[in-house]
This record gives C-alpha cells, sequence and structure tokens, in this order.
C-alpha cells in the first residue's frame, strides 16, 4: 500500500491526491507524456464538437480528464502486451497507437472506421495493436481481460494484460470472479479501476460500501494500491511496480488510479449530480496535462515554445481526423450481412 | 421383521446399474451407514450405505450382476435375533417392508463400463453404407471427439467446472485430465459468467477454448458474455476478432430434476446471429458436430442432453469423423407427412413413425442436427413432397425452434401444405417435479402419433 490509502476517505469532494511515488521522467518521456495526454485532450475536444453538430450518434463517453491513467500505464508496458476496456475507450486507443482518422471515422460510421462503421464509439478494436476494445457492457470486459492474460499464461509468455474498468463497474459480480480465478491460476493480469467519482450520475459513496477500490482484492490476497491519477509519473511508477509483479509470474494487481472526468457520464449527461465549481477546482489544481507543462516549464527542461509546436502538430493531426471522419463514406450496404461469420 | 435392501438410484437419470462387490456377507451385522456394497454405472463407481441395523439374512443378487434395475431387491436384513426363515420369505407375514438403499460416490473413479439403458433409446445415425463403425454411448463418442481434436491442435483447451479431477459432472471428460494434464484440462470454480468471459477472452487471444457449463440451465449466468462478447465482437470489430470457442453440456429435461434444471434453450441461443448451435441426437452425430464446432472459427454451442449421454449407436471408425453444421439428416425417408426434430425429441420422432408404418402411414423424419444455420431447404424439400408438417421438440412451444419452422414453411411453401402444419412441444409451464406432473409436461411418441394423424385428418 502507500500512504495514498488514507486519502481515499469517504466524501471527499476533490481528487484524493495519494502521495505515492513518481517516475522521473527524462525530457523525452515528458515529451512523450504531453504528446500524448494533448492528442486525447484534442480528440475528445473534436469528437464532442462532432456529436454536438450531429455528425455522431448515439453514446458518446469522453476520456477528458482522465488522460494520465492510461498514458502512464501505456509508458509502463511493452509491445504485445495486451489493452482491454470498458466503453470509455477513445483515449485507450490513441494510446495504443491506433491512428486517429480511424478511430474517429468509426465514430462517425464510416467505412474507414476501425470496425468499418459497425462498431461505433463503444466498439473498437485492434489486434495489430492488441487492443481487445472496446465493450459497452459495464463489468463484462474484466473477465475477458483476465481471459486473454489466461491466453499468455497458457502459451507461456511474458505478455501482461492491461484490465481497465471504472468505479461503477467495480461492484459487479463478475470483476469477483475475475479477481478469484486471476489469482487462482496466477493470471498477469493488472485490474486498473479508474474511479472517476462518478458511476454515470451516482457518486462512488452513494454506490459503494467502501470506497477505497484498492482494498476489493483483499479478500483474494491481491495487492492493490491507490494512485493519483492524475499525475502521470505517478500512474507509470505504479505501472512499472505492477507490471513487473505480474510479468514475474506473481499473478494479478490491483490499481486503483484516482481520476476525474470534466465532461458528462456521457455527450447527453447534463452532470447535475456535481456542482460546476467541483469540476473547476479539479481542472485548476489537478489537471494532468497542465502539471506536466507546469513542471517543464517552470523546472526550466522544455521550453514553452516547444510544446507550442506539439500543439499546433496535434492540432493538425485532430482536424485531419475530423476532416477524414467527416468526409470518408458509409459502409457499403452490402456490409450489413458481412462479419456475422468467419 | 426383516427388511429388503432395495437397488438404489444414483442419479436422476439411472435406470439400472451392476452390483460390482458385495462388502459383506451373508451373517453380517450391519448399522446405518455402513458400506455395504459397490455399484457401477457407465458414469461411475458408488458406494452403497445401509440405512437400517440388523444381520444381512440373505445376498439376493450376487456380485458382478449386470443390468440390475433400480428398486430390485438386492439383500434383506434382519433385525437382531429373527430367523433367516422369516426373512427368506419377502412379504411374509406383511411385516416386510422395502428399504432404498442409500449411495454415495465411491471414493475412486473406476474407468466406465458403457452400456445402454432402457429409457436411452438410441437413434440410428448416419453412416455410410458399408462402412466400418464402432459401438458407442453419446459420452464416449463426445469425449473422444474432445480427445482427437485436443490432440490435434494445442490451442485447444477444456474449462468448465468438475472436468478435471472428477472426471467431469456427466463424465464426459473421462480420462481427458490424464491424458492431457492441468494445463489443458481446468477445473473452474461455480463462476459460470467468469469463466465464460475468460474463455472468451482466451478465444479473441487466439485459443480454441471448450467451455462445459455442468448443465445449460446455469450458462444463464453467463449468457451475457455469450451473447454480447461471444456471439457479437466479430461484427462489432469489422471482422477482425472473432471468437473461435465451443459451449457445451447437457441440456432440455433431465428426470425429476424440477424447473430450475430442466429447461431447453434452443430457441434462445438459434435466435442469434453469430452463433452457431448444434444439437445432436446419436452418437454418431454427436462426435461429428463436436469435432466440427471445435475447428469452426466462430461460437459454437453444442445443446447435448443427458438423457441422451448412456444411448448406444454406431459411430464411424474413420481418421476424423466430422458432420458439417448446418446440415440437416433425413433419419428416415417417407411419403406422407414431414416430422421434424433435434436431440432427444428424435426419440418420440422415429418412435412415432415406426408405430405409424404399422398403420400404413409413411412418415419422413428429419433431424436438424444443427438449429443455427437452420437446414431450412431440406425441411422445405420434404414439405413440397409429403404437403404435410409436424415438429416435434421439448421445448416451450411460444417463440420455438417449432414455431420457426411452422413459420418458414408458412412463409415459402404455403401451397405445398394441404393440412395447418402440427406443433408437438413440452407443456407452457415451468417443469414440475412429481412424476405424473413431468411426464405431462413433456413431448412423447403418442403425441407425435396424434400429431400426424391430425395433419392426415385421421382420427
Amino acid at each position: 500500500m502507500t500512504e495514498g490509502v488514507a486519502h481515499g476517505a469517504r466524501a471527499t469532494r476533490t481528487v484524493a491526491t495519494p502521495r505515492g511515488p513518481v517516475a522521473e521522467f527524462s525530457r523525452a518521456g515528458e515529451l512523450k507524456a504531453y504528446r500524448d495526454m494533448l492528442l486525447i485532450r484534442r480528440f475528445e475536444e473534436k469528437a464532442g464538437q462532432l456529436y454536438g453538430m450531429g455528425f455522431i450518434g448515439g453514446f458518446c463517453h469522453l476520456y477528458i480528464g482522465q488522460e494520465a491513467v492510461v498514458v502512464g500505464m501505456q509508458m509502463a508496458i511493452k509491445p504485445g502486451d495486451q489493452v482491454i476496456t470498458t466503453y470509455r475507450d477513445h483515449g485507450h486507443m490513441l494510446a495504443c497507437g491506433m491512428d486517429p482518422k480511424g478511430v474517429m471515422a468509426e465514430l462517425t460510421g464510416r467505412r474507414g472506421g476501425y470496425s468499418k462503421g459497425k462498431g461505433g464509439s463503444m466498439h473498437m478494436f485492434s489486434k495489430s495493436k492488441a487492443f481487445y476494445g472496446g465493450h459497452g457492457i459495464v463489468g463484462a470486459n474484466v473477465p475477458l481481460g483476465a481471459g486473454l492474460a489466461f491466453a499468455n499464461k497458457y502459451r507461456g509468455n511474458d505478455h501482461v494484460s492491461l484490465t481497465y474498468f471504472g468505479d461503477g463497474a467495480a461492484n459487479q459480480g463478475q470483476v469477483y470472479e475475475s479477481f478469484n480465478m486471476a489469482k487462482l491460476w496466477s493470471l498477469p493480469v493488472i485490474f486498473i479501476i479508474e474511479n472517476n467519482r462518478y458511476a454515470m450520475g451516482t457518486s462512488v459513496e452513494r454506490a459503494a460500501a467502501t470506497v477505497d477500490f484498492s482494498h476489493r482484492g483483499a479478500s483474494f490476497d491481491i495487492p492493490g494500491e491507490q494512485v493519483d491519477g492524475m499525475d502521470v509519473r505517478a500512474v507509470k511508477a505504479a505501472g512499472d511496480k505492477a507490471v513487473a509483479a505480474a510479468r514475474a509470474g506473481k499473478g494479478p494487481y490491483i490499481l486503483e488510479m484516482l481520476t476525474y472526468r470534466y465532461r458528462g457520464h456521457s455527450m447527453s449527461d447534463p452532470a447535475k449530480y456535481r456542482t460546476r465549481e467541483e469540476v473547476d477546482r479539479v481542472r485548476e489544481e489537478s489537471d494532468p496535462i497542465e502539471r506536466v507543462k507546469k513542471r517543464v516549464v517552470d523546472g526550466g527542461m522544455i521550453k514553452e515554445d516547444e510544446l507550442r509546436a506539439i500543439d499546433v502538430e496535434i492540432r493538425g493531426i485532430v482536424n485531419a481526423a475530423a476532416e477524414f471522419a467527416q468526409n470518408d463514406a458509409e459502409p457499403d450496404v452490402a456490409e450489413l450481412y458481412t462479419d456475422v461469420f468467419v | 421383521m426383516s427388511t429388503q435392501i432395495l437397488m438404489p438410484a444414483l442419479s436422476p437419470t439411472m435406470e439400472e446399474g451392476k452390483l460390482a462387490k458385495w462388502l459383506i456377507k451373508e451373517g453380517s451385522r450391519i448399522k446405518p451407514g455402513d458400506v455395504i456394497a459397490e455399484i457401477e454405472t457407465d458414469k461411475a463407481t458408488m458406494e452403497v450405505e445401509s440405512v437400517e441395523e440388523g444381520v444381512i439374512s440373505r445376498i439376493l443378487i450376487a456380485e458382478g450382476t449386470e443390468n440390475v434395475k433400480v428398486n430390485t431387491p438386492i439383500a434383506v436384513v434382519s433385525a437382531d435375533g429373527e430367523d433367516k426363515g422369516e426373512a427368506s420369505r419377502p412379504n411374509g407375514g406383511g411385516a416386510a417392508h422395502t428399504t432404498a438403499a442409500a449411495a454415495r460416490p465411491a471414493a475412486k473413479q473406476e474407468p466406465a463400463q458403457p452400456r445402454p439403458m432402457p429409457r436411452q433409446e438410441p437413434v440410428a445415425a448416419e453412416v455410410s453404407p458399408g462402412g466400418e463403425t464402432i459401438t458407442q454411448t453419446m459420452r464416449e463418442a463426445l469425449r473422444d471427439a474432445i480427445a482427437e481434436e485436443m490432440r490435434r491442435d494445442p490451442d485447444v483447451f477444456l474449462m468448465g467446472e468438475e472436468v478435471a479431477q472428477y472426471q467431469g459432472a456427466y463424465k464426459i471428460s473421462q480420462g481427458l485430465l490424464d491424458e492431457f494434464g492441468a494445463r489443458r484440462v481446468i477445473d473452474t470454480p461455480i463462476t459460470e459468467q467468469g469463466f465464460a468471459g475468460v474463455g472468451v477472452g482466451a478465444a479473441f487471444a487466439g485459443l480454441k477454448p471448450i467451455v462445459e457449463f455442468m448443465t445449460w440451465n446455469f450458462a444463464m449466468q453467463a449468457i451475457d458474455q455469450i451473447i454480447n462478447s461471444a456471439a457479437k465482437t466479430l461484427y462489432m470489430s469489422g471482422g477482425q476478432m472473432g471468437s473461435p470457442i465451443v459451449f457445451r453440456g447437457p441440456n432440455g429435461a433431465a428426470a425429476r430434476v424440477a424447473a430450475q434444471h430442466s429447461q431447453c434453450f434452443s430457441a434462445w441461443y438459434a435466435h442469434v446471429p453469430g452463433l452457431k448451435v448444434v444439437a445432436p441426437s446419436n452418437p454418431a452425430d454427436a462426435k461429428g458436430l463436436l469435432k466440427s464446432a471445435i475447428r469452426d472459427p466462430n461460437p459454437v454451442l453444442v445443446l447435448e442432453n443427458e438423457i441422451l449421454y448412456g444411448a448406444s449407436g454406431p459411430v464411424p471408425k474413420v481418421e476424423d469423423w466430422l458432420v458439417p453444421i448446418g446440415k440437416a439428416r433425413i433419419a428416415r425417408e417417407g411419403t406422407d407427412v414431414t416430422v421434424v426434430s433435434f436431440a432427444r425429441g428424435m426419440v418420440y420422432a422415429l418412435d412415432a413413425a415406426e408405430r405409424l408404418a404399422k398403420e400404413g402411414i409413411s412418415a419422413e423424419v428429419i433431424d436438424l442436427r444443427s438449429l443455427r444455420p437452420l437446414d431450412i431447404d431440406t425441411i422445405l424439400q420434404s414439405v413440397r413432397k409429403t404437403n404435410r408438417l409436424v415438429t416435434v421438440e421439448e421445448a416451450w412451444p411460444v417463440c420455438s425452434v417449432g414455431s420457426e419452422i411452422c413459420a418458414q414453411v408458412a412463409i415459402q411453401a404455403f401451397d405445398y401444405l394441404d393440412a395447418p402444419p402440427a406443433k408437438v412441444s413440452g407443456a407452457d409451464v415451468p417443469m414440475p417435479y412429481a412424476a405424473n406432473l413431468e411426464r405431462l409436461a413433456l413431448p412423447n411418441a403418442d403425441h407425435v402419433v396424434e400429431a400426424v394423424k391430425s395433419v392426415l385428418y385421421k382420427d
């Protein structure tokens, strides 16, 4: 346990900040974290815009505010390690290196999307990037993630499965079935609980009998830690430790990422269950991107101009993705009946 | 007073067994809880415990006797001090009463000695004329299918409750742990949703899991993983990522296990695009369909039947016996009426056809074998010839496989029908426990004969 456990107290109204270890980032590491988080932020802002314009339909769950979690974890793994998550998945796909054009075109339901337009926001996959979805049923991806880890163990390789889910999913029964089997069979899986404080409109305090999710593996003897999910270096440090343990055959690990989503649960959520001030306070005090920026600029490691150049580059990438996603053709009607069976 | 000890039933479906060994002799003193005999069925060896106190005055069935029917008196126990003379008159003086011995599993699992059970009428398999066959139970045929595919492909593994050390709740996986080891034959905790999901995840990663549900009743806990994760992912991923997985286990009514353990899920799963569903009625189809299912790159559900597990039939003795998924089989040719069924319904359908033949009515019986894809062409072709249709199934009647067939035939062959189709199905109620009510809730050959006569306008 890190010292942070004590900060998981009930009814705190800001993001708790456990003072766990942080990874020391090189200049290149800081730049990569900044760039990857910024890509997710700008991409999601654009997705929100396209949703408002009617280009994206259905459900669209934005990852804005939580970027440090997936970017930090991604910096802790190696190619071939698997990633699987629930429906708030755009950030995970971009962090896995999937093409923003293909992701955005899937959001708009176009043929150039990762699922040829047939999956949508919540159901996207890339086998070549080891991204296994993108699952719409809360909690259902957790046994699937344990199954990916099972395959690693069966094959005798040293890959690990990063299985993400939220504080809401953490109350689902199959999560604990997965914990049990993962520990029983010593599966190389990291269960990453992204605690953004609200399961749709229900705060963790109103849904969970105990709100420290890092303890949820205690009865299975799975080690767990609370991590400042707004600090990419803290995420990376916790990820390094958990991944090393899983890779070494020590079985599963639970990382509870204390994080926050700035936007509503989905685009159609007016977020009346929390105050504007609460959101603003998190943005001001703990924004994961601003934290990197302030750290590297104030510390003299990187000049602001250099970061501005990254901003420009990212805007270009995101605008090109949006352009592609708006102009790409819809799927051929013949695609209606394809991909039902192999 | 003397008491008869009766041959016990060791499972809901057991009707007879072998009295393998007596552990007592005439004259032995016994008390409740003493192990007095060992009994073998094709599934397991069980110990028989006494529930009586007294002295064994006579042994009525010698050890080694096969096919001893449940409830046959096997020994007589006398209360202390009584002479053997009275005990030798089983109904003497009205004082005798009977008692069934209690049974418990033997500590050791011995190799199965398969033999057919009376209620488990074998259904003739489609085997190439003149081809060499061996006689096997469906249980053995399923085991062989799994073993052969596991030998063939190292990515195939079996997981489920009691599949390994216990050798399978219904002994389908007998011997597999010994041959393939604990890495590939995996006992799971009782956690259907969880292990179904673990199986699908492993399939996403390219392995080929066989997930056994102890019965399909328990798979309702896992139905989200079967449908939302296994069936839909290929489509949702634009063809990138499929689930080469088999879910299998006994489906449909067992015997006297009541509502929560006796239910046919054929219509539930046949409804779902992205799944293939097979339901074999005989050992040859069971083996060939299961082997095809394991090789199929899509999720395939194998709906087996507990009552049929012990039924024997010919299985082709060939290197690789594969039955194509999606192809029905004409089990009996005929001209007057088309009877369509699957799984245990085939027992009633074929029995009825035999009886109808004696009355001069020629029924063509089609065994669907696969419920999705449904081989509607074979049915239509037959109906165009016979002009009459009867469907037979154990499931509930509403939105059933029979309903779908009737609808398809009405839509695609309406002009060929000389009578409205008839459906034979289970009663539209949860399965009752009482023996008489259970009989009423299930279809039988009489119902099929009646239905055939109704579509032929005969009385």
